[in-house]
């Protein structure tokens, strides 16, 4: 449950956060395939070392896509749509997945935004993956 | 037995040795009880816990903050035998405390993201997978003895 305050807070630290997408993007990236081994088996057609332009590019694209839905969250099943028949019908990615990214996303804004990832906004942040998460398995059956 | 590697031992003792307990302790306890609030079921004596900034400026959960991140102190000493220097922890946290094993999990999350904001940069993605591969391991050894 997202209060007023909390969407506000949210479609904010977002909106900052995408001129640097292709760096949060991709550390966080990194920081899931360090940490989670596993997370790579979804990845073995692409160069995923360090700096490289697909994981770059990855990055980049992921990130968009969350700061897109942050800017009107009560939309977001209209917004994901076209990303919920992708993930269900091709990528296929297990759902448990997107917890461990979600995680070092989280990780990545503390590392980028420091004091600045107050309690608060991080309460804030991880609901709203939650949710981003929970609309992106949606057609998964 | 876990195997760690020597970048792992180096890393986590690095970590412990860097860190300001006084200013962990409070700020992980405190973020667990902000952020999945349902933690709080355990600290009904604890006073005000209302918001984020009651919880933050709570003595008692600052001090208990404290109190957890010396508990990790014993794992970080006794790399090589965790499970059996927690059984006692462990026995407490299930038969006088009843605490629920997820939420160890959701408290190390916490640290995690804490010591992460205090290193940047350097927590990089190999510190940070040994950081939680040790937090593992703790979470693990704290939930043994329940039955």
């Amino acid at each position: 449950m997202l209060s007023p305050r909390e969407r506000k807070l949210i479609a904010e630290i977002w909106e900052r956060l995408t001129p640097v997408a292709e760096d949060i993007g991709s550390d966080a990236l990194l920081r899931m395939f360090v940490t989670f081994p596993g997370t790579k088996t979804y990845f073995a057609h692409l160069d995923i070392s360090p700096r490289s332009a697909h994981l770059l590019s990855h990055g980049k694209k992921i990130v968009l896509a969350i700061a897109e839905g942050a800017k009107d969250i009560s939309q977001l099943t209209v917004t994901l749509a076209p990303l919920q028949t992708l993930h269900a019908y091709q990528l296929r990615i297990d759902p448990t997945n997107f917890k461990l990214f979600s995680h070092c996303v989280l990780v990545s804004l503390a590392c980028h935004m420091r004091e600045d990832f107050t309690p608060a906004a991080h309460a804030a942040i991880d609901k709203y993956l939650s949710a981003f998460a929970a609309v992106l398995a949606e057609k998964y059956r | 037995m876990v195997e760690w590697t020597d970048f792992e031992r180096a890393t986590i003792q690095d970590i412990f040795s860097k860190i300001d307990y006084d200013t962990v302790g409070p700020a992980s306890l405190a973020r667990c009880l902000v952020v999945y609030p349902w933690c709080q079921r355990y600290f009904g004596n604890f006073g005000n816990l209302y918001n984020a900034a009651a919880i933050s400026s709570n003595p008692m959960v600052a001090k208990h903050g404290i109190t957890i991140l010396h508990g990790l102190d014993r794992a970080v000493k006794n790399m090589d035998d965790i499970k059996n220097t927690y059984a006692e922890l462990s026995v407490l946290h299930s038969e006088k405390l009843h605490v629920d094993p997820d939420n160890f999990k959701l408290l190390t999350d916490c640290l995690t993201i804490v010591v992460a904001g205090q290193m940047g940069k350097a927590f990089t993605g190999e510190v940070q997978a040994a950081f939680q591969k040790f937090l593992a391991v703790v979470v693990t050894s704290l939930g043994r003895q329940y039955h």
